[in-house]
């Protein structure tokens, strides 16, 4: 027994002490690696998460907010029903762009916090109009996020009035010069954040991200998997469906659907997001059909596949399965007010549920990655 | 028999190692409290949370507010009064408590290291460690001992070799010797460990890893015994434990485990050990070398000690088994699973929803978890049984003082264990809020769809 810990001592010690040698030629030729041991490298991961899908989508969505800029600027100088229709267009696009980048609140997102800034609903409608008619508001404070964003400009595109008529009668009243302002300091703060988030992952933030391709609980691959598993569980899946369904109460919340006031794109607005979603776990580079290095190679090249059945594929399906559930319901507002109870919808959230256990059980645990919650935010 | 008997139980043998672990082991308890207190550890572990995992029968301690600070403290300057050796028994005793109540305060941080800390110093009240090398020894002479029974020191080795046995013997299971499972799933993700890293994805590395360290605990309370083999073993150990220390996450384990195995040394060692000692703290070392032997008196004291210790090692000779007599894969059910010394043997993590029903109305609605739990314990919570039954009731008896009336607890969980895909863990169909806790198996677990051979 001795010798033969000796011998493996001794042995350790040579392997441990070559290793540094070999450095530079791969570790083909130190054993024989059978096909599906392949190492994975992270690092290429996060570049294409970077390169291919974090930054062409913040550019995107910054276009798209100039061009929610360009339109609320055209509808300022002349507030008619043509303009608004106009206007709004460029805001429901921008808003369905956001649904592409509001996952990504890592490094600079999360300092500013982004999402939070962006879209939290339901939009405080009497507090708006109690600062439209003051004129007097700080939108830098934490407490006016339900008074500002997507949701406020839904509010004051959608919701002043039922029809466009009268929704452009407001802006050409009495508080004519009041709303225009409001409204024009909601995109302002919008538009100042995305260029921020955006200006920092060009100077500098892409290189931190990609360069942090360690394994530690600090390390970019284990941080991102938590907030995106976080993101999908809670303002995925519960934010947007979950709790206006009324599953995490006892009755049904229409009023907390996203997008209230349009009532009509809640739906489009989800199915954008989780297409987003899927889209990121398969690598999917933003606007185009290629892919690469993503969760779904990494989770294939950790060779788990089990059950006949590798979890990639399992994953995807049940993103497919649950994505046609979603797409069959009518606009969530009417789906829950229409309803009692809103069976459909429950149903199709139950199939949007049942991913979460996948991607936060199986997955994570494939890949070794702790689920720790503690430096996030919650809503 | 007699002569077992007066070599490793009566025998007088220098009391200088016993010492040495005595101050070693006050000096690391010191430590690991300081450090777990400068992380942040009490407040967000025992003052944060609303509420907290409790032990069967242990449901009255509980974290007292911001004076669990205070039972920190109190740990604290015991364990400095040990490494002293000033009034030791008080200080022993005063350890044992402080820190086994902190560990029951809230299961979600369950560790075995821990356990093994509160069993060693309740081993140590029974012990003379204060006979030598210690302010108690330095101040009254009576008290002061060269020679102490050999029984003494030989229960502190047993406790080691108890450990670590179990923890061998815990690990020649299918999953981890033939599908090196879990090593498999955490060793890859460990790639960026000097030196190691590269080669941590490679599935021999992962055999080897598996099998060396379930024979290292197999073999090491056995090279620790004998002369010949000691200080290879003990290179062995340190080996072994900073390897562990460099891969995973277990705190002061290693270096506890490390020092602890000094005590298997010769006493020459210990009292080089303690010249060191004394020469750095300017301490007269000669005058502890008295000579005296601490006798072991023929009386009812002596006796009921003893059989107090023997009473206490059958125990931990036999709790490792007790989940013999539960039926299912322990590894699914966790039924004896803790207290057994299987240390590191499970990939496991789950995922539990719960639903509250309104048995009345008929309507339910989900919990979100972390209006309740940290994620910490929402971690923990999701795959032990125990602590899911735990939390149902809770959940229960909050909802009806919410005012919401005769409510049923359904949950909804899926766990993963070593690399097997997720499968549905609970019941779905069982209300909880109708459960009650035992030491009797939950039937309500849905049984593992896999086979894990083995002990």
């Amino acid at each position: 027994m001795k010798r033969f810990l000796a011998i493996f001592t001794v042995a350790t010690m040579i392997w441990a002490c070559s290793s540094d040698s070999s450095g530079s030629d791969t570790t083909d030729d130190i054993v024989d690696p059978k096909p599906e041991e392949v190492s994975f490298e992270r690092g290429s991961m996060l570049t294409n998460w970077a390169d291919n899908i974090i930054i062409p989508s913040h550019e995107a969505f910054s276009i798209e907010m100039t061009g929610l800029q360009t339109a609320f600027d055209t509808f300022k100088g002349d507030a008619s029903e043509v303009n608004l229709v106009a206007f709004r267009a460029s805001w429901l696009s921008a808003y369905k762009m956001w649904q592409r980048v509001s996952m990504f609140e890592i490094g600079p997102a999360e300092t500013v916090g982004l999402r939070l800034n962006m879209n939290i609903y339901p939009t405080d409608g009497p507090k708006i109009d109690g600062f439209v008619s003051s004129g007097t508001y700080d939108l830098a404070l934490a407490s006016n996020r339900d008074a500002k964003g997507f949701p406020a400009l839904d509010y004051l595109i959608n919701g002043l009035g039922d029809t466009d008529e009268d929704i452009v009668a407001k802006y050409n009243g009495a508080e004519k010069e009041s709303l225009i302002s409001y409204t024009g300091d909601v995109i302002a703060d919008m538009a100042g954040l995305t260029t921020g988030v955006l200006a920092e992952w060009n100077s500098g933030y892409r290189d931190t991200f990609v360069e942090n391709d360690g394994a530690s609980s600090t390390a970019s691959v284990d941080r991102f998997i938590n907030d995106y598993v976080f993101y999908y569980e809670k303002f995925l899946r519960a934010g947007k469906m979950g709790i206006p369904v009324g599953a995490f109460s006892e009755n049904v919340l229409p009023q907390n659907v996203e997008a209230y006031y349009k009532a009509d794109v809640s739906n489009e607005l989800f199915l954008e997001g989780f297409e987003a979603v899927q889209d990121f776990f398969n690598g999917v580079h933003y606007g185009k059909s290629t892919s690469g290095e993503s969760l779904a190679s990494y989770l294939d090249a950790l060779n788990t596949i089990k059950d006949g059945d590798d979890l990639t594929k399992l994953i995807n399906d049940q993103f497919d399965l649950a994505k046609t559930k979603v797409e069959a319901l009518a606009p969530f507002r009417e789906e829950i007010e229409n309803n009692v109870p809103p069976t459909n919808m429950l149903l199709a959230y139950d199939e949007v549920q049942r991913i979460v256990p996948m991607l936060k059980v199986d997955m994570v645990s494939a890949m070794s990655v702790s689920i720790d919650f503690v430096d996030a935010d919650g809503d | 028999m007699n002569r077992f008997i007066s070599k490793h139980i009566t025998a007088p043998i220098e009391a200088a190692p016993l010492a040495v672990f005595r101050i070693l082991f006050g000096v690391m308890m010191l430590l690991s409290i300081v450090r777990f207190w400068s992380y942040g550890w009490i407040e967000k572990l025992y003052i944060q949370p609303k509420f907290f995992f409790s032990y069967y029968g242990f449901e009255w301690v509980k974290p007292l507010g911001v004076y669990t600070y205070l039972i920190f403290i109190i740990c604290s300057l015991s364990a400095i009064f040990v490494a002293l050796g000033y009034k030791y028994k008080i200080a022993i005793i005063t350890f044992f408590i402080s820190f086994t109540y902190i560990e029951l305060m809230d299961k979600t941080t369950y560790l075995n290291h821990y356990y093994f800390i509160s069993l060693l110093s309740f081993l140590m009240i029974f012990l003379p460690a204060n006979a030598y090398f210690s302010l108690d020894a330095k101040q009254d002479s009576k008290k002061a001992f060269q020679k102490i029974p050999a029984w003494t020191i030989n229960s502190v080795k047993l406790m080691l070799g108890i450990v670590y046995f179990y923890a061998g013997l815990a690990k020649l299971n299918s999953d981890w010797l033939f599908k090196a499972m879990p090593l498999k799933i955490w060793l890859p993700s460990k790639f960026d460990t000097p030196l190691l890293g590269q080669f941590l994805h490679e599935e021999w590395v992962q055999y080897a890893f598996s099998w060396f360290g379930a024979g290292y605990d197999l073999a090491i309370p056995f090279l620790l015994l004998y002369k010949k083999t000691r200080p290879f073993a003990f290179l062995m150990v340190v080996v072994f434990h900073v390897m562990t220390r460099v891969l995973f996450p277990i705190g002061m384990f290693p270096y506890v485990m490390i020092i602890s195995t000094l005590i298997f040394f010769d006493s020459s060692f210990h009292h080089k050990l303690l010249g060191y000692f004394s020469g750095l703290f300017r301490i007269a070392k000669n005058r502890f070398d008295n000579k005296r032997i601490l006798a072991m008196p023929l009386n009812v004291v002596t006796n009921s000690k003893l059989v107090l210790i023997s009473l206490f090692f059958v125990i931990q000779l036999l709790m490792p088994w007790r989940y013999l007599v539960y039926p299912g894969e322990l590894f699914w059910t966790e039924e004896g699973y803790r207290f057994s010394w299987r240390v590191m043997l499970m990939e496991k993590s789950g995922y539990a929803q719960f639903k509250v029903v309104s048995k009345d109305s008929g309507k339910w609605f989900y919990v979100d978890n972390s209006d309740f739990l940290t994620p910490f314990q929402e971690k923990q919570m999701s795959f032990q049984p125990d602590f899911i039954l735990e939390y149902a009731q809770y959940l229960k008896r909050h909802f009806e003082k919410d005012g919401h009336k005769n409510v049923q607890i359904f949950v909804d969980s899926r766990v993963a264990l070593n690399g097997r895909l997720s499968t549905t863990y609970i019941d779905p169909k069982v209300d909880l809020g109708e459960e009650r806790e035992s030491f009797e198996h939950k039937n309500w677990i849905i049984p593992f769809t896999d086979e894990i051979k083995g002990i």
